[in-house]
């Protein structure tokens, strides 16, 4: 009846029981491996702090997310937009799955002249910023670790 | 190896075991197999009262499993099936007095007697549960459409198919189909895609069975209770059979009927 006349006024009001269902899918994904919603979050943050101290990467549209095919196969599955780094574009976010390995090796490729530039840097350019910022950070810590390096071989 | 260890059960407490085994042992005797249905609730017996047998009782589970009494001897015969028997739980003594290897040293007798042995499990997780799963061959999961009995039904699969004895069949409990309709409820198919095991058996919500419970006759001897069809159902299901689900429509009024007809169902 209650169907009916959300019909008649066109209203779509989900019922109680769908809500039962999706409360259920989220309260099982947790339970099953057995990590609590709010230590997930947690773990998320973690993952995106680290991965932005190497890559720019645009934070609104990450989706890090718990897939349930059933009980026993559970898969995390990220998408990162990562920005390529180009001279002309410095600051562009491209559609790349986490794969942060895949992103980079494109990036290489099609970008020869791009990478010379990197090769520059990492060598010895100190002050050449055309960088954006984050980007920036990265490669100074990357220097940061080579010249320590350098230090111990020497 | 002989007869076939089922054992019934679902995590939450008062979803329906007891009387979803008392209903089994039933109907399995009435298609002609020797059964004997076990209590494993020890400390809150419960099958007996649903059986109506809870004035033939001497012995109990644990007596047997300690020496004092003989299987046959504890084993109580149900009034209308000769081939049915009840071994009901200890009420005073709690759920360590018996083991894992007790249950499998009972059942593997009891196996060369019996088709059937039906284990009621006790809610819960602990040692009780264990009992009533290590003899095992196949497991049934009652559960209620709804969040924390579905929510417990998928703790204890995991835990039986952790045990190897999984994948285990579910039996859903207390369905209101009137209340399905209007989406007020989980479905049964609802149910199947969260937790992925196969159906054996789907009970419509009855008052029959209240009074059958208040009675003492399983509802199962009542031929007017659609539940009572529904547990015959999953008995043959058990042995084998390949029987149809009913529709738990049937008993929607007209009106009901015109409106689903309207909303193109």
């Amino acid at each position: 009846m209650t169907n009916l006349l959300s019909r008649l006024f066109g209203r779509s009001k989900k019922g109680s029981g769908a809500t039962a269902k999706d409360r259920l899918r989220f309260v099982l994904q947790h339970d099953r491996i057995n990590l609590p919603p709010e230590r997930m979050e947690e773990m998320k943050r973690e993952i995106l702090a680290v991965i932005v101290k190497y890559l720019v990467v645009d934070q609104d549209r990450v989706e890090i997310d718990l897939e349930q095919r059933d009980r026993t196969h559970s898969k995390l599955t990220a998408e990162i937009p990562v920005a390529i780094h180009t001279p002309a574009s410095a600051n562009k976010a491209v559609e790349s799955t986490v794969a942060a390995a895949d992103s980079a090796g494109a990036n290489g490729a099609n970008n020869g002249a791009n990478a010379d530039a990197e090769k520059d840097d990492t060598v010895d350019e100190v002050d050449k910023a055309e960088a954006p910022d984050a980007a920036e950070d990265a490669k100074a810590d990357k220097r940061g670790n080579g010249e320590s390096e350098a230090d111990r071989k020497s | 190896m002989g007869g076939k260890v089922v054992t019934i059960s679902s995590g939450k407490g008062g979803v329906g075991k007891t009387t979803a085994t008392a209903n089994l042992g039933i109907s399995l005797a009435s298609l002609g197999k020797k059964v004997v249905v076990i209590d494993a609730d020890i400390g809150l017996r419960n099958l007996d009262v649903i059986m109506g047998l809870e004035n033939r009782i001497v012995y109990d589970l644990v007596d047997i499993v300690e020496g004092r009494s003989k299987l046959r001897q504890a084993m109580i015969k149900h009034k209308k099936f000769d081939d049915l028997f009840l071994i009901p739980a200890a009420q005073t003594r709690d759920k360590m007095a018996v083991s894992p290897d007790d249950m499998v040293k009972l059942t593997n007798e009891l196996r060369e007697d019996f088709d059937y042995v039906l284990i009621d499990s006790p809610a819960g997780i602990e040692r009780g549960f264990r009992n009533a799963l290590e003899p095992a061959d196949e497991v049934l999961i009652v559960t209620n459409p709804e969040v924390s009995a579905v929510r417990d039904a998928d703790r204890i699969i995991g835990l039986i198919e952790a045990a190897d004895k999984g994948p285990g069949k579910l039996i859903i409990n207390r369905l209101k189909a009137d209340m399905v309709k209007k989406g007020e409820m989980l479905s049964s198919e609802d149910v199947f895609d969260i937790l992925g095991l196969t159906i054996i058996g789907i009970i419509p919500e009855d008052e029959l069975v209240l009074s059958a419970s208040n009675s003492g006759v399983p509802v199962t001897l009542n031929m007017q209770s659609k539940a009572g069809m529904a547990f015959n159902n999953v008995a043959r299901r058990v042995i084998g059979e390949d029987v149809p689900f009913m529709n738990l429509d049937e008993n929607l009024g007209i009106f009901q009927r015109l409106v689903g007809l309207l909303n193109g169902r």
